[in-house]
């Protein structure tokens, strides 16, 4: 009896132990896109290791294979990754499908509130069912996607008279999509320092996510809407809209006459290297990249500049960004969630933006010093003050990949109309929420 | 004391061995040795088929573990059929096929009977046109997206040269009409060496003596080709057909380097499409039945001219 006293004593002692001290050292993967950022969290996160003992290692893919490469991941219940930095397009399933940790506990235990994050953050990468006080990430990286354009050609005289002799305007940031598309049509063709260069670098891209994120950033200032209702998936009128129709003909439009030969089937590297190479006046990429742009010796400095995605009807800009989470797989949660503490501390986030990346914590937003700590900082700002996002739905690769092929059929295949195209993603969707149960 | 093969291996047979199959029957080892072989197939090829025809009539997703499988018949199997989207990647597929095996055909019987010539440097230009089969189809794809970029490209410029076109004004990969063109030739580029090595090895195998005798009864050179050559080639070409018809409509690698299914879906061939459908879609039982489709469509296909190719051999 003594002993089996001893031994019920000795148990629960060690069970206080583990529960009452840090996890022992571990090997924790983080896992994300393979882009400038990642490379910023690599080094934030030497403060991690000194700081807890542990060790960081890192799997970062290439964007065009990252969702199949983790969706891959998380669908097979793999252990690769303990932490996860996963689009936010994932999080509905990531929640339903039971990859992600569902986190409240753990911010109540440790005093995280997502009240100290940007509520367009924690909207989006936070929370499912969508609004609802359900945690399964913590905002990592603000992004949306925005503009970037050559300041030097823009300020040249010779181009600003010339452009003042086509249409009449003063050169300037534009301040409607419209104009956006004047300015980049100027500049198509046109000879600069002995180089034909072209108006804009957009996003063409079938294969991923490329032409929906490029064609939202036209939809959303028009006022595009997935549903008339919220949480009602009823589409008809509201994703086939005279705004939409509208929207998605102006983007052909602007893939027809203002971008470069050969540029149908681009996304985010195809668009940096228009840029860096010269060969266009704007681009559009997401924030994430502009810091690395403004440090680039070639064209960066004083020959850029970033405006936000212009709006048309409305403000509106394509989100980017992600949360980070628990990946439900792993065994070292209790060190993962040691990062993810670590990580919500205003110094972190304020050292996490210094370094490259865009922190969603208020305490970093709200700085007053923040607007001008970088040139495209306060378009940061006001981009994610309207920013919209896909569809965050466990089904939302289905979604987007029937997207990308009724709006690449049409942008750039030429078949059919922008109405046919926006009524047969109607019939689309509507077959995979029939499938999913929810009309 | 007679000595055979068997015996000379009973011989050395190690004893403890040779207690141990003891009293076994022939066929009992035979058996034992074929097993592990069989025992694989089954495991990786009858059992996936099974279980993939199975999953043709249910609604079940691989990605959704915790949702319930329901049987729902013949519904995937008439959704495909009736899909007008699925029809237009049949076409594709069948119009890459037809124009790459013609090709592939043409040309690499004409490279095997210059070939099959003896001049000088013969064995350089057949490992000179041999090379681009061995490279990865990958790196094919990322090469000549390169060479068909509108403003930096080679082939532009050598269409352009000869044409008087300006290079950035037609794009082989963005063009609706060009690019199940362009694919066509990166995969004839690439694989007609393959058709060449089969047909020279066809012409290697006729022996000399029936040109000779052909010659004796002064038959022209015209008539041996088509009298002598092409019959006694046809059973090495018709399996070369074979082969690449199979490989191509499978293809998938090269073409999703090049084009990734675009401009649109006009390069979207069955593969692609099914890989999506199956991996980033994760419509796994509607992707079985698909591929069930493809697999009927492909054996039936193989079957019916594998028939031929024996008919064409027993001549």
């Amino acid at each position: 009896m003594k002993t089996r006293r001893l031994a019920t004593l000795g148990a629960v002692l060690g069970c206080t132990t583990a529960l009452a001290t840090p996890a022992a050292a571990e090997e924790l993967t983080l896992c994300w896109a393979a882009w400038d950022p990642a490379n910023a969290l690599v080094e934030l996160s030497k403060e991690f290791e000194a700081e807890s003992g542990h060790t960081m290692n890192f799997e970062f893919v290439p964007w065009p294979n990252f969702a199949d490469r983790m969706l891959n991941e998380l669908n097979s219940g793999g252990k690769l990754c303990d932490l996860l930095i996963g689009d936010s397009q994932w999080i509905g399933g990531g929640a339903e499908n039971g990859h992600y940790v569902k986190l409240n506990d753990f911010f109540d235990a440790e005093g995280i509130s997502m009240d100290d994050f940007a509520p367009a953050t924690v909207y989006a990468y936070s929370t499912w069912p969508k609004g609802t006080p359900n945690y399964y990430a913590l905002p990592a990286m603000g992004d949306a996607n925005g503009w970037f354009y050559r300041a030097d050609w823009f300020a040249d005289p010779e181009i600003q008279a010339a452009y003042k002799d086509a249409t009449g305007q003063d050169l300037r940031e534009p301040q409607s999509q419209k104009e956006l598309l004047q300015i980049a049509q100027f500049f198509q063709g046109r000879e600069i320092d002995g180089k034909t260069v072209y108006g804009a670098a957009i996003f063409t891209e079938r294969g991923s996510e490329g032409i929906t994120m490029g064609v939202t950033g036209a939809l959303y200032p028009w006022g595009f809407k997935y549903e008339n209702t919220p949480g009602s998936y009823d589409m008809e009128g509201a994703v086939n809209s005279p705004e939409a129709v509208e929207a998605l003909e102006f983007y052909k439009e602007f893939y027809e006459t203002a971008t470069p030969p050969g540029y149908t089937n681009s996304y985010m590297g195809e668009s940096l290297d228009a840029f860096k190479s010269g060969q266009v006046a704007m681009a559009m990429n997401w924030f994430a990249f502009f810091p690395g742009l403004y440090a680039d010796p070639d064209i960066g400095g004083e020959k850029i500049d970033f405006f936000v995605n212009p709006p048309q009807n409305q403000a509106g800009s394509t989100l980017g960004g992600q949360g980070i989470s628990v990946v439900s797989y792993s065994d070292k949660q209790d060190a993962a969630l040691e990062y993810i503490k670590w990580f919500a501390q205003p110094s972190v986030q304020a050292k996490w933006w210094e370094l490259g990346g865009y922190s969603a914590h208020n305490s970093v937003l709200n700085d007053p010093g923040f607007v001008d700590s970088q040139p495209f900082a306060g378009d940061f700002l006001e981009a994610m003050n309207d920013v919209q996002d896909f569809w965050q739905e466990p089904a939302y690769a289905e979604l987007l990949l029937a997207m990308q092929k009724r709006v690449h059929d049409y942008v750039v295949a030429d078949q059919g109309t922008a109405k046919e195209a926006l009524d047969l993603l109607i019939e689309d969707w509507t077959e995979t929420f029939e499938d999913e149960g929810k009309l | 004391m007679s000595s055979t093969p068997i015996d000379r291996v009973a011989q050395a047979t190690p004893k403890k061995v040779a207690r141990r199959i003891k009293g076994l029957s022939d066929r009992a080892i035979a058996w034992i040795f074929v097993a592990p072989t069989i025992f694989l197939l089954l495991a990786i090829n009858i059992f996936p088929l099974i279980w993939t025809i199975q999953l043709s009539f249910t609604n079940y997703r691989a990605n959704r573990l915790n949702r319930e499988v329901e049987n729902i018949g013949l519904r995937n199997y008439e959704r495909i059929l009736t899909d007008s989207d699925i029809w237009l990647n049949m076409q594709a597929t069948a119009h890459f096929l037809f124009w790459t095996i013609t090709l592939q055909v043409l040309i690499g019987f004409t490279l095997a009977w210059l070939i099959h010539r003896n001049f000088k440097g013969n064995a350089f230009w057949t490992t000179v046109i041999v090379l681009p089969m061995m490279l990865s189809p990958a790196v094919v794809g990322n090469f000549w997206k390169f060479l068909y970029q509108p403003q930096i490209g080679l082939f532009n410029y050598i269409v352009s040269f000869f044409t008087g076109r300006d290079p950035s004004s037609f794009q082989m990969l963005g063009d609706v009409d060009l690019a199940p063109w362009s694919i066509v030739i990166v995969d004839t580029w690439m694989w007609t060496p393959f058709v060449m090595l089969i047909c020279l090895a066809g012409l290697r195998s006729i022996p000399d003596y029936i040109y000779e005798a052909a010659e004796i009864d002064r038959a022209s050179k015209f008539r041996q080709f088509w009298t002598i050559t092409v019959p006694m080639v046809l059973p090495f070409l018709m399996l070369a057909v074979l082969f690449r018809g199979i490989e191509n409509f499978k293809m998938f690698d090269l073409v999703v380097q090049l084009t990734g299914g675009g401009p649109g879906s006009t390069t979207e061939l069955t593969s692609i499409n099914l890989k999506r459908e199956a991996f980033e879609k994760w419509r796994t039982g509607y992707a079985s039945a698909y591929a069930i489709i493809l697999f009927v469509t492909v054996f039936g296909l193989a079957s019916i001219y594998v028939k031929a190719l024996n008919k064409v051999k027993e001549r």
